[in-house]
């Protein structure tokens, strides 16, 4: 257990470097630097400026500097809005991004795992067909468009709730709901997978003969089973739900960390563009550690599996 | 025509495959949307790029197909130079993503110990990182475009491929005629080629089923956020993001380009998925799970 946590943690951190490092290297291969205004300054204060914030000292040594400045969530000055700190940029649109993404996150994992499991331990035909359509169906929408048609169905057909931007409940409903219906599909479908083969499992039979009431048996014996897997599945889900939010804020205007990522990149501000891949890296990759732990907690089984593998 | 008593493993598997209607339905929604986009654009009077101030948002009616737009470009034809795109993006990664991918697995599986380990931990670190932050910073440095979007894909599409080519590759290797192939002198390409792959051609060949979605997707996705191809040339993506502004009095300009990233990403989803039953690869990950 405690080797392959560490055997993890290990990975993790060497995959943050990987981000951190293409980060450095891509920002020091686009083209301008922080002192190159429209007025051109004069050469010598320009090669002075240079030297004086190390841009004219060897990679090596910017790259250890660019890491401590990392390690204090100093990710410098945006390029475009000149006054403000990328660190202060990402404090101020992530709450919100947090927000929309826990909102989706709550209406697509209950409703997932209730849909997918009900289908799969009622066993109508019909029910599962029509889970299975309708998972590969919804998993072919892209969220962007999903989010189009909720925004013209909703908002400009019937008027029932904002088209976009953000401040009451009722703007986030459309957003949260864009975001959480691929998501869901898997889920379900998951769940569905999972709890068809528990149900096919001997206990399972062993309980039926008991005459337990069907329920029961779900709620006692199969949702554990069920629970665990998708628990592992976590991770990538939230990773899908904030990096699927960077098209969704745009379209709903919303000013999360998302839409200003996207900003940024349409503006090549190369800071903030780095600032916000960094801090989205460092806190998926904390997030995937983190649910690794608990479903490593969860089922011991699961550590044993993924060290033999 | 009689039927033949044995059937070669490929009719069986074709077979098996026409058995189930979603994936006859997928492939024939494949093959429309593909002779659409081979054959209309010289079937048709309209240009991609040709301008007609006078006819500007027309709505779908028999001269234009599915309308104009705000520069009176016929959207048929736009929505046909989109899907050729569209399947342009999604093969070229996944022609990428087998090579790199089965050499990379093939490597692993093979030589074992060290390699394997050190092969399998790099699949693993880049394999933690969510693949648009990736893709999106290196777009904003190399600048947009069909080629970058490739580029950036596969710079990332090919660890899935790695690493089921591995897993599948060590449980064929351990198989008898592997050894009576060795016993007999073949050498370590020979068995590479001839008797490891074409035993994993079924697996390899569900993965690309399943990349080709994933980065008409990605494509698709840049594009609306205006990170890709780039004007006159449109991309589904593209256009749809053209016509967002007009959704209120001119919706055909955003529901024609999006409806065919849709039929597009669920015909191959369901070709990947009737594939993966007809070869009976029921331990291979479902469609779902493989977009994150």
């Amino acid at each position: 257990m405690k080797h392959y946590l560490f055997k993890k943690a290990i990975t993790l951190t060497l995959s943050l470097l990987v981000v951190v490092t293409v980060a450095f290297l891509l920002m020091k291969s686009a083209p301008g630097d922080p002192f190159q205004y429209e007025q051109a300054l004069p050469e010598e204060i320009y090669q002075q400026l240079a030297t004086q914030h190390g841009l004219r000292a060897p990679l090596l040594i910017q790259y250890v500097g660019y890491l401590k400045q990392l390690v204090s969530l100093d990710f410098g000055h945006s390029l475009i809005y000149k006054e403000r700190k990328v660190w202060d940029m990402i404090a101020d649109g992530f709450p919100t991004s947090a927000l929309l993404g826990f909102e989706a996150l709550f209406l697509c994992v209950p409703l997932g795992i209730f849909a997918g499991v009900t289908a799969a331990v009622l066993k109508r035909g019909w029910l599962t067909n029509s889970l299975i359509f309708m998972s590969v169906l919804t998993v072919s929408i892209p969220s962007f468009i999903l989010a189009t048609l909720l925004q013209y169905g909703f908002a400009i057909s019937l008027d029932w709730l904002p088209i976009a931007r953000w401040g009451s409940f009722f703007h986030t409903i459309l957003p949260a709901l864009s975001l959480a219906v691929m998501p869901m599909a898997f889920i379900a479908r998951l769940a569905f997978t999972r709890t068809a083969h528990e149900m096919k499992q001997s206990y399972v039979m062993a309980a039926i003969a008991k005459g337990l009431p069907l329920s029961y048996i779900v709620k006692a014996h199969v949702l554990r089973n069920v629970l665990v897997p998708i628990c592992g599945y976590l991770a990538p889900l939230i990773a899908n739900i904030l990096t699927g939010s960077f098209v969704i804020e745009k379209l709903f205007a919303i000013p999360g960390l998302g839409f200003w990522f996207v900003t940024s990149v349409l503006n090549r501000d190369y800071p903030l563009i780095m600032g916000i891949t960094v801090f989205y890296c460092f806190l998926i990759l904390m997030i995937t550690l983190i649910v690794d732990l608990l479903s490593a907690l969860l089922d011991p089984r699961l550590v044993r599996e993924r060290s033999a593998r | 025509m009689s039927v033949s008593v044995s059937q070669s493993y490929a009719q069986r598997i074709l077979f098996a495959y026409w058995q189930q209607p979603l994936a006859v339905m997928g492939a024939a929604l494949l093959w429309v949307i593909m002779l659409l986009a081979i054959f209309a654009p010289s079937l048709s009077a309209y240009t991609y790029f040709g301008v007609d101030f006078a006819a500007k948002n027309q709505s779908p009616s028999l001269q234009h197909l599915f309308g104009t737009d705000d520069l009176g470009r016929d959207l048929f034809i736009r929505v046909c130079y989109g899907i050729r795109i569209s399947l342009f993006v999604g093969v070229a990664a996944a022609c990428i993503d087998l090579v790199i991918g089965v050499l990379w697995g093939a490597a692993a599986a093979l030589y074992g110990g060290k390699v394997d380990e050190c092969l399998m931990r790099i699949v693993d670190v880049l394999n933690a990182i969510p693949t648009l932050l990736l893709i999106i910073p290196l777009i904003a440095v190399m600048g947009s475009g069909v080629h970058s979007i490739v580029l950036a894909l596969a710079l990332v599409g090919w660890l899935t491929m790695a690493r089921i080519v591995r897993a599948q590759l060590m449980q064929i290797k351990q198989q008898g005629f592997v050894m009576a192939a060795q016993g007999l002198g073949a050498g370590f390409w020979r068995i590479v080629f001839r008797h490891l792959l074409p035993n994993a051609t079924g697996t390899i060949l569900v993965t690309m089923a399943l990349t080709v979605p994933v980065a008409i997707f990605t494509e698709a996705f840049l594009s609306y956020l205006g990170l890709g191809v780039q004007a006159p040339v449109a991309s589904l993506g593209s256009m749809a993001n053209e016509g967002l502004p007009a959704l209120e009095y001119y919706p055909w300009r955003i529901l024609f380009p999006s409806g065919f990233i849709v039929l597009l990403i669920l015909a191959f989803n369901l070709v990947a998925e009737g594939l993966q039953k007809a070869l009976e690869l029921d331990r291979a990950t479902p469609v779902a799970e493989r977009l994150f």
